[in-house]
């Protein structure tokens, strides 16, 4: 059973793996240095569909077919679904929830959607309330693109601090296990605004929530940063991870070196025509489900902060002046499971 | 942390768009685009289209920028050249072309139809209101 | 063919791009404000009459850039109203543009229809 511990953090006690996982991603995904972790990559970002919302809706259940696959387990042994995305009503995780017909909660967090739906499957599997648990997002950056900006083929040009919306998914079934990676602890963050307007620099609007959501979570458990192999952001950009650091180095939390951005580590910014590196709720997701939660399998990295961050406006509220609120949720995965370590 | 040392921060951080290699691609592409109106000019002059000629031009230029959006080419060219191609009577035409392809998928009333209007649309309303304007104070004044 | 023609389009083509550039990169106004400005500024510069003798020394240079279809607006209303006083003040921009917004209109029409979009590279 989870144990709230300081303000904002759970202990989850009984520690739920991550019994089964999966990335899946497309044309700019597989030119990409992570290409070699993708379960699964199509050079044609369509896969076939007629519309680019259908194609987000196949990419995301590719990803959740290929982790059930993974771990031996059927639509029907899960309890819940915890989904979401970035197009208008979170279509594309209720039009995957159609054809699963699992109970299913849909979620908005914007980019931060991963570590939301991967907080709520662990707590629920950790009281008991679940036995068998997915969490999946997913984003497209076609669909992202003609729903936030400009149709595909209107010549603009994006500014140097812009990010490119990862065509992608990942999925990750959990559940009681003794294998790792193992969920230890969450913290629940709270929606952060530094008054950024700047549409076209959302890593900027998103790092002051990440600092703050770490910051907690150090607190609350009494940790520092060099307890842990690798902290891991989900997806704000080059722009965005320099003053996270600096926002850490002022609190007091140095962490330039164990620090590393989903972002940058998805495309090769010298490379790929990606600015400032890749964003949208897919690029957390398929990173964590390609390159991380493996290597903490197999005790490579052993404690791993994972923070997907999320920049909370929408058109609309741009278009009125708002500024940019900013969200992040954090998730401690270790190669050990609570109890090991205790004794 | 207050708003504004953080909004500071986020202009040392975050690089500047290249200004001067930006502004000489827009120079030279927008010049070009021009020069490629005026053989057209040229053109239609010598075929004899007098006074029309440089409306054929402008015309011309459209119909190309809207073949050149529809095979997929005029924005891989408009990363580079930014208001080069924006600018230009073409940027005009790409901007309703390029709408109408992509919302087509929401029917040909409501995605096609309306939604070519979405960015050239306030073009058009600012620019006939203005000539109203300009219309009344010469009625005015003239 | 006129050389000199072509260099003039060439450059007053490019500086009035070059223009639009810096607002761009240094106002973070977003392309629709831009046209938008381009357009209401061809229509003043228009009506004070500035425009045509830019066109006459640059021609596409001027024609082609968006400004010069806020000139043609402008163009448009000062025939009509001469010939039809106030009533043409509501007639003469559209007329003037009719080409242009009809063209630009079908030929949206036709390429919407025929083709689709693609992923950017």
């Amino acid at each position: 059973m989870a144990q709230r511990i300081g303000k904002q953090t759970l202990l989850l006690i009984s520690s739920p793996s991550i019994i089964g996982y999966a990335a899946v991603g497309a044309k700019q995904e597989k030119i990409g240095p992570l290409a070699g972790y993708f379960d699964y990559l199509s050079d044609d970002s369509s896969f076939g569909e007629k519309t680019w919302e259908k194609s987000e809706i196949f990419l995301q259940k590719k990803a959740i077919e290929l982790a059930l696959q993974k771990c031996g387990k059927k639509e029907e042994q899960m309890d819940y679904l915890f989904a979401g995305d970035l197009l208008n009503q979170c279509i594309s995780s209720a039009y995957v929830a159609r054809e699963l017909q699992t109970p299913f909660f849909g979620l908005y967090g914007a980019c931060s959607t991963m570590s939301e739906s991967l907080c709520l499957a662990g707590m629920f599997v950790d009281s008991k309330l679940a036995e068998h648990c997915i969490a999946a997002t997913s984003s497209h950056f076609c669909s992202a693109e003609r729903q936030f900006r400009y149709p595909l083929e209107y010549g603009g040009q994006r500014p140097p601090t812009a990010q490119w919306t990862v065509t992608g998914s990942g999925a990750c079934v959990v559940a009681s296990s003794c294998k790792a990676p193992f969920l230890r602890a969450v913290t629940i963050g709270t929606v952060t605004d530094f008054g950024v307007t700047d549409i076209g620099n959302m890593g900027a609007a998103m790092a002051p929530a990440a600092a703050k959501t770490i910051t907690q979570f150090f607190q609350d458990t009494a940790t520092k940063p060099d307890d842990y192999d690798l902290i891991l952001t989900g997806d704000l950009g080059f722009v965005g991870s320099r003053l996270f650091e600096r926002l850490m180095q002022e609190d007091g939390y140095p962490l330039a070196n164990i620090h590393n951005d989903c972002g940058l580590m998805i495309y090769d910014r010298s490379k790929q025509d990606v600015h400032a590196g890749g964003s949208g709720c897919g690029c957390a997701a398929s990173v964590l489900c390609s390159f991380i939660l493996p290597q903490i399998a197999c005790q490579r990295l052993k404690n791993v902060l994972f923070m997907a961050t999320g920049a909370l406006m929408s058109p609309t509220s741009t278009q009125q002046g708002e500024s940019i609120p900013g969200i992040a949720h954090l998730i401690h995965l270790s190669a050990f499971p609570y109890q090991e370590e205790v004794k | 942390m207050t708003k504004q040392k953080y909004a500071q921060w986020v202009k040392e951080e975050s690089p500047n768009s290249k200004g001067p290699v930006n502004i000489s691609k827009a120079f030279v592409s927008g010049g070009l685009i021009c020069v490629i109106g005026q053989l057209l000019i040229f053109l239609y002059e010598n075929l004899g289209a007098g006074e029309k000629a440089p409306v054929l031009a402008s015309l011309s230029l459209v119909i190309l920028s809207a073949v050149l959006t529809g095979v997929n080419v005029y924005d891989n060219i408009a990363k580079h050249a930014g208001a080069g191609t924006l600018v230009p009577i073409t940027g005009f035409a790409n901007s309703m072309v390029s709408a109408a392809m992509e919302f087509k998928t929401e029917g040909y009333v409501v995605g096609l139809g309306a939604k070519m209007f979405s960015i050239a649309g306030p073009v058009i309303v600012y620019g006939v209101s203005a000539s109203v304007l300009y219309g009344i104070i010469l009625v005015i004044f003239g | 063919m006129d050389m000199m023609m072509l260099v003039k389009a060439f450059l007053v083509g490019g500086i009035i791009c070059a223009i639009g550039q810096v607002l761009i990169d240094y106002t973070k106004l977003t392309p629709a404000r831009i046209l938008v400005s381009f357009v209401v500024i061809g229509v003043a510069l228009g009506a004070l009459g500035w425009y045509q003798p830019l066109i006459d020394f640059a021609g596409a240079g001027a024609t082609v850039p968006l400004t010069g279809f806020g000139a043609t607006l402008a163009k448009g209303v000062k025939e009509a109203v001469s010939k039809d006083g106030l009533f043409g003040a509501f007639t003469g921009g559209l007329t003037g543009s009719a080409a242009g917004i009809t063209v630009a209109v079908v030929a949206a029409l036709i390429v919407g229809l025929v083709c689709k979009s693609g992923e950017k590279s």
